[in-house]
């Protein structure tokens, strides 16, 4: 039997699992990975900053639907990585984080660049392991693999030491895994799915709520098929965005504390509420107690814990989302629904009489307005550019006014809501999908969060677009200071920020800068067309504010209005 | 079922004995802000799995999510919870009494009552261990503390599901 070392068993084990890319940063408890990776075929992207590696490798997951990967050194190296691996675990996306630690003898020591990042990542990770006999190094890899991508996918972190990565050992190639702790239940119970069939049938206003489930368990086109089946209309969840065609008369539009008018209404008057793949964040439910009180609420989701969390829930359904509205749709197939579309008319009309009183709106002047860039953007690229997002109010209006058109392009940063996400995560989906056009939509605050990405963007020659939105303020803090807090605007004001353009240029991209409306859509077209890396400076309205808003703690259909 | 009703629950939480796992079980109590009475934990006849047996107080919506959050964790083999089902429950406390000689007989007298054992004997104090449910326990205590209770260590609750007669 062959006998590697240890770091050559981790890179053969990550061959095994089809890893091509990773993500890193070196340093010294890895750098005997990297003396071996080097001479690998895999691909290894060098990042300015570790948070921004474990960014890429989960825009790069969300672009591509496969595992990212990460690696990274101990102590500083692994803290660095917390941020993003929270990312990744609020918005359940598959990454492993691979950490390098002082050698087995020194773990506890305080020795120089450790830290128990087991221990730290512990909440945040759907599981982690420290890999502390080499004999289990191949299984745990596997592991990890599998627990990323399977049931509710989520971020695994490994913790290797140096002495176990520069040791050798035998290396047999691992067999399938089969843990018995862990079994997620993909098939749903078929009697509960008749019990939804009967609701769909006696439901007079339903109404589909889809979440980032629907994306990760690819089932987007089910979901349509569904949708269009009973001729329900359907709102998404920020993370569901892209699961369902935006120009389909069906489409409400986002729902919750920005969502539109007609999706936040017929939530709270819909009788029947499909809630697939989600899992009723307080920013989408609002006032939990008002929280569509009229419906029975049908919940699918593949992770029990999600059902019964929030809201009470009348017909639980625990399952992969594709293969349960799959299973619908099939059972549905036996069902005659010819007098649907009759039944469903007086509440389409209703929502199509919400719509069009109170559509999303803005009105542009003599300054740009955020969302005209936006609207403009999304006409330009016909909805099919892959958008990531910043946080804040640049993420709000890229979901409003981005009409994404599928499923994996639209990455951003839902339940950790993390400033800094989009550039680099901007970079690991361009990785991921070289020949499609990937545009960062940020805002002149968060963009500085991880700015020094651009150089990696430089250095690997990937030609994302990053849309800067500035209004020199934190602009959602501002609002909130702005409608509740007496327009004190404490801290939010970015007196001194740099000159993008310049800044553009100093790491070799091309910056480009609009100042006045009808500037807009020419250096919208210029920075899409050129292929490098491009910075867009778009000066905005300093007040613009997010409309509608649902105050926190509200119920949803207590919007603030433009 | 009344739903908001707080209730006592034993949970019996089967875990693969792994180091780690103690810290995963309880970081997921405190994290999600849970409560913990007592938690007990030591390895079974299978020395790869560990029982925990955790004492927590919830309504019924909160030690639902318990055990869903419990089941989730991957080294978490079986959860089961106890309650409403039968079950026996034993808790083991050591108490160092004071036992001057005008209420020594009187210590004594209890300890033969509530049918446990003198283990050690010092000039002023004794220690008695008391073997017996939650009640037991504490009735014990309410009647010792007035001669003086110096300390106390228990280990909180324990149990198994009864046998089909």
């Amino acid at each position: 039997m062959k006998r590697l070392t240890g770091a050559e068993i981790l890179l053969e084990s990550l061959k095994e699992e089809g890893v091509d890319t990773i993500f890193g940063y070196p340093g010294g408890a890895v750098v005997d990975i990297y003396d071996r990776l080097v001479k690998t075929d895999i691909r290894h992207i060098l990042v300015r900053h570790e948070q921004g590696a474990v960014h890429a490798a989960d825009g790069y997951a969300r672009a591509s639907g496969r595992v990212g990967v990460c690696l990274v050194t101990s102590g500083p190296g692994a803290t660095n990585t917390v941020t993003g691996i929270a990312t990744a675990y609020m918005d359940s996306i598959p990454v492993v984080v691979l950490t390098g630690q002082v050698p087995r003898g020194l773990i506890g020591n305080d020795a120089f660049q450790e830290v128990d990042i087991v221990g730290i990542t512990r909440p945040c990770t759907k599981h982690n392991y420290l890999v502390s006999d080499i004999d289990d190094l191949n299984r745990i890899i596997r592991e990890a693999f599998y627990l990323a991508k399977s049931g509710r996918p989520g971020p695994v972190l490994i913790d290797l030491p140096k002495d176990v990565m520069s040791m050798k050992a035998p290396y047999r190639p691992g067999k399938k895994i089969k843990l018995r702790t862990y079994q997620p239940t993909y098939r749903p119970n078929l009697r509960q799915l008749d019990k939804v069939v009967r609701l769909v049938k006696e439901a007079k206003r339903p109404l589909i709520l889809a979440g980032g489930g629907v994306v990760l368990s690819k089932g987007s086109e089910e979901l349509t098929r569904f949708a269009r089946k009973i001729v329900a209309p359907v709102t998404t969840t920020l993370m569901g965005l892209g699961v369902f065609p935006p120009h389909d008369q069906l489409w409400l539009g986002m729902v919750g504390m920005h969502g539109t008018y007609r999706a936040n209404m017929a939530t709270s008057c819909c009788d029947l509420l499909i809630a697939v793949g989600v899992r009723f964040d307080d920013r989408v439910t609002g006032k939990i107690e008002t929280f569509a009180t009229q419906a029975k609420i049908v919940h699918i989701d593949i992770d029990p814990s999600s059902i019964q969390k929030n809201v009470p829930v009348s017909i639980p359904v625990v399952g992969d989302c594709r293969l349960t509205l799959q299973i619908l749709n099939d059972l549905l197939e036996k069902e005659k629904l010819n007098g649907i579309p009759e039944v469903r008319a007086p509440w389409l009309d209703q929502i199509e009489e919400w719509k069009s009183t109170r559509p999303l709106a803005y009105k542009q002047g003599q300054v740009i307005k955020p969302q005209y860039v936006i609207e403009t953007l999304s006409r330009l690229t016909r909805g099919e550019a892959i958008i990531t997002t910043e946080v804040g109010q640049n993420q709000m209006w890229a979901a409003q006014y981005y009409h994404v058109d599928r499923p994996n392009s639209f990455i951003t940063s839902g339940g950790l809501g993390c400033m800094g996400f989009g550039l680099p995560a901007a970079i690991g989906a361009q990785v991921a999908m070289p020949d499609k056009l990937v545009v960062d939509i940020a805002g002149d605050g968060s963009i500085q969060m991880n700015i020094q990405e651009m150089a990696t963007a430089i250095q690997y020659r990937l030609p994302i677009k990053v849309v800067i939105l500035n209004n020199r303020y934190l602009g959602m803090v501002r609002q909130f200071q702005e409608l509740f807090f007496g327009g004190r605007y404490a801290c939010t004001a970015m007196e001194c920020a740099p000159d993008f353009v310049k800044l553009a240029e100093a790491y070799g991209a091309a910056g480009l800068r609009a100042t006045k409306p009808e500037e807009v859509e020419l250096v919208l077209k210029e920075g899409l067309s050129l292929e490098k890396p491009v910075l867009m400076d778009f000066v905005v309205e300093k007040e613009e504010l997010v409309y509608p808003m649902v105050p926190a703690g509200e119920p949803i259909t207590e919007m603030l209005l433009v | 079922m009344n739903q908001t009703k707080e209730e006592r629950h034993i949970l019996s939480v089967l875990v693969e004995n792994q180091p780690g796992v103690l810290s995963r079980v309880a970081g997921l109590f405190s994290g999600r802000g849970f409560n913990i009475e007592s938690l007990c934990v030591a390895a079974t006849t299978d020395p790869l799995v560990s029982r925990m047996t955790i004492v927590t107080i919830g309504d019924m919506g909160v030690v639902e999510q318990i055990k869903k959050q419990l089941n989730k964790l991957v080294n978490v083999i079986k959860v089961v919870d106890f309650t409403g089902t039968d079950f026996v429950q034993r808790e083991l406390a050591l108490i160092k009494v004071r036992a001057r000689p005008e209420n020594r007989a009187e210590v004594l007298r209890m300890v033969d009552i509530f049918r446990c054992r003198v283990v050690d004997v010092g000039s002023e104090y004794y220690t008695v261990e008391l073997t017996g449910d939650e009640g037991k326990i504490s009735a014990f205590l309410n009647l010792l503390k007035p001669m003086g209770i110096k300390e106390i260590a228990r280990t909180g609750a324990l149990a198994l599901a009864r046998e089909k007669k």
